[in-house]
């Protein structure tokens, strides 16, 4: 979808002896054009690159040095954040990859078998349940929270990620049930009736015909639910209050709270550290992010 | 863009609700398909929400080891009487009102200037995707509290003295002539700072436009370019009405989930909503009620409120629609 470019015709050049003038400005204008979007972006991106550089400067020079480049590079910064609490950062690490993976397992299985339901099947109620999948993407979490967090509090799931993991295998993304819905639709029928002629009952054609051709959904599933996960901060912090089942984000913001040591060159460092893998998602999963927003229409 | 009409039937005249008349043979097997989809709608969506509709008309503080008691409309009426939820109602307010349509803008300005053939698309539109990616990470939050502090580069960058060929340019800040001082540290700049991250992320808008503006056609533009429209012109009749189920769309999500934020203005204050309330997101004041004060009645109408407003304001988006989204059917 994205990848389809239609060319305009250029404008039909007016007189002869004009065209030359003509085709300078066009280039002037141009080049105008990439200055002012390569002055915007650069703008843009040179925060996070600030917090980079500074990342590897000692503390004190931090927001003395105006240069990118320090001057005496060190990675105390990163020795220092790693063991700033009493538990390793790579504790927390674990405990968002932990949180990240399970997500993206739960949203996968539950949310393509829904789809599959509602872009294959027929049945009673379709619509409607349909309707209501749609509604909940317009929910706030505010109003569900409360009880949810009442009820994970009596059956002692507090300092535990089930509260975060469980909800994924129950389909609660309706953003991805609609994604893959979506997907789904456009798969030729006829090879679901070719299946079905081979004797193949809803779950084989689910599992050998539509999943193996879903894969970019689900990439693009997988990726979004590793995004959303890992920037995830409300759930994490009323969910895991204890020091060792904390996550990157909600470890981050201890730096915060702590800041009377104001330690910013380690702040930095695991800010830095905890940008990597949704960096790494930027450089190789970037195919698969956009089509999910270009095709659904949905951040 | 098959997604839109999805939504926008939904609404016009429930399109997903008409009922399909055909032999029902294997529908215990789509039930068994939707099953982990109907415990979670029915248990961790919509019995919450009638929970929370309950609670929000009860006394129930989770620190207190007591069932909670029905108090009527208190919760509502101590709502009303409340100037820090009138705050938060007003912050939360300003922080839709120009934060959500200032993105849109430059989303879609952004897009219309990538979309006619530009080179290098695909390389401008990673750059500005970027910070839709990690805009909602408490690092890039972390990363704002320190740009526009006091000791911060926004400051650095406003007193850069430009040396051009021995001649000294004056300061932005000598310019307009302020002192240095923390941005998100005062009351009226805090919120902007907040803003203005929210039109940072601009990105993923943009990508949504573009695909958009990829479905017209040239021909339109060419019909219009004979029939003697200027490129204003072009914009005002082609490109508008054809992309403002887009930007309706756009708008209609993006103002829902603003009213929801919490992230940025809990790392940006420290969790505190401050200087005083003037970045008291109403998602900020009502996990302070909840999950801090354990007020689980009182959060739980707040909630609720919220609730309402987001269903009213979605109502009249698409109420006044007919006026502005034009259908092509």
């Amino acid at each position: 979808m994205t990848t389809e470019t239609l060319v305009r015709p250029p404008v039909a050049p007016a007189a002869r002896p004009r065209a030359r003038w003509t085709w300078l400005r066009i280039r002037w204008r141009s080049v105008f054009k990439h200055a002012m979007l390569i002055l915007l972006a650069a703008s843009m991106i040179y925060p996070l690159i600030w917090m980079l550089a500074s990342s590897f400067k000692p503390t004190e020079t931090i927001f003395r040095e105006i240069g990118l480049i320090p001057s005496d590079p060190t990675i105390v910064n990163y020795t220092d954040g790693w063991s700033a609490f009493t538990v390793p950062f790579s504790r927390f690490l674990w405990n968002s990859v932990f949180i990240a993976f399970g997500s993206i397992l739960g949203n996968l299985i539950s949310c393509s078998l829904a789809a599959y339901a509602f872009a294959r099947m027929r049945f009673r109620g379709r619509g409607i349940l349909f309707s209501i999948m749609l509604l909940t993407l317009m929910l706030p979490y505010q109003v569900v929270v409360v009880p949810q967090y009442i009820v994970f509090r009596q059956l002692d799931w507090i300092n535990t990620p089930w509260p975060l993991i469980v909800p994924k295998f129950l389909a609660v993304d309706a953003f991805f049930v609609f994604l893959m819905v979506q997907f789904i639709r456009g798969l030729p029928r006829e090879l679901d009736e070719a299946a079905r002629i081979d004797g193949a009952g809803h779950f084989r054609t689910y599992l050998q015909i539509i999943l193996p051709l879903m894969t970019p959904a689900l990439a693009t599933t997988a990726i979004f639910t590793f995004v959303w996960t890992w920037n995830d901060f409300f759930a994490q912090l009323i969910y895991l209050p204890a020091l060792e089942n904390k996550t990157v984000a909600t470890a981050l913001n201890m730096f915060i709270d702590a800041s009377s040591t104001s330690n910013y060159g380690a702040m930095f460092a695991m800010s830095v550290v905890s940008l990597i893998p949704l960096f790494f998602i930027f450089l190789f999963g970037q195919r698969w992010l956009i089509r999910g927003i270009a095709t659904t229409g949905i951040k | 863009m098959s997604g839109l009409g999805e939504f926008t039937t939904l609404f016009r005249r429930s399109r997903a609700g008409r009922a399909r008349s055909r032999p029902k043979r294997n529908e215990w097997a789509a039930y068994l398909f939707l099953a982990p989809w109907i415990v979670g709608i029915l248990g961790v969506t919509i019995l919450p929400i009638l929970a929370s509709l309950y609670l929000s008309f009860t006394d129930y503080r989770l620190t207190r080891r007591r069932p909670p008691q029905f108090i009527g409309f208190e919760n509502y009426a101590r709502m009303f009487g409340d100037s820090n939820w009138w705050d938060s109602v007003w912050v939360t307010v300003r922080y839709v009102v120009f934060g959500v349509p200032l993105q849109l803008a430059v989303a879609l300005g952004l897009a219309l200037l990538l979309d006619r053939g530009l080179r290098g698309l695909a390389f401008y539109r990673s750059v500005f995707y970027l910070p839709s990616l990690l805009g909602g990470s408490v690092a890039v939050a972390i990363l704002w509290r320190q740009v526009f502090g006091y000791e911060g580069l926004f400051n650095d960058f406003l007193e850069v003295k430009l040396n051009l060929f021995g001649l000294t340019l004056p300061s932005l800040a000598e310019i307009f002539g302020f002192e240095r001082f923390s941005w998100i540290g005062r009351a009226d700049t805090a919120l902007w700072m907040i803003i203005l991250l929210h039109v940072w992320t601009f990105g993923s808008p943009m990508i949504i436009f573009l695909a958009g503006l990829r479905q017209i056609p040239s021909m339109y533009y060419e019909a219009a370019a004979v029939d003697g429209a200027g490129r204003w012109r072009q914009f005002r009749s082609i490109t508008l009405p054809l992309l403002s189920p887009i930007i309706f769309f756009n708008l209609v999500l993006q103002t829902i989930g603003a009213f929801q934020s919490f992230t940025q203005a809990y790392i940006i204050s420290g969790g505190t909503g401050g200087p005083g309330t003037s970045t008291l997101f109403y998602g900020l004041y009502l996990y302070r009620q909840g999950f801090q004060s354990y007020q689980m009645g009182y959060a739980s109408a707040m909630a609720w409120m919220l609730l309402l407003t987001i269903a009213v304001v979605t109502a009249l988006f698409f109420a006044t629609s007919r006026f502005w989204v034009f259908y092509e059917d």
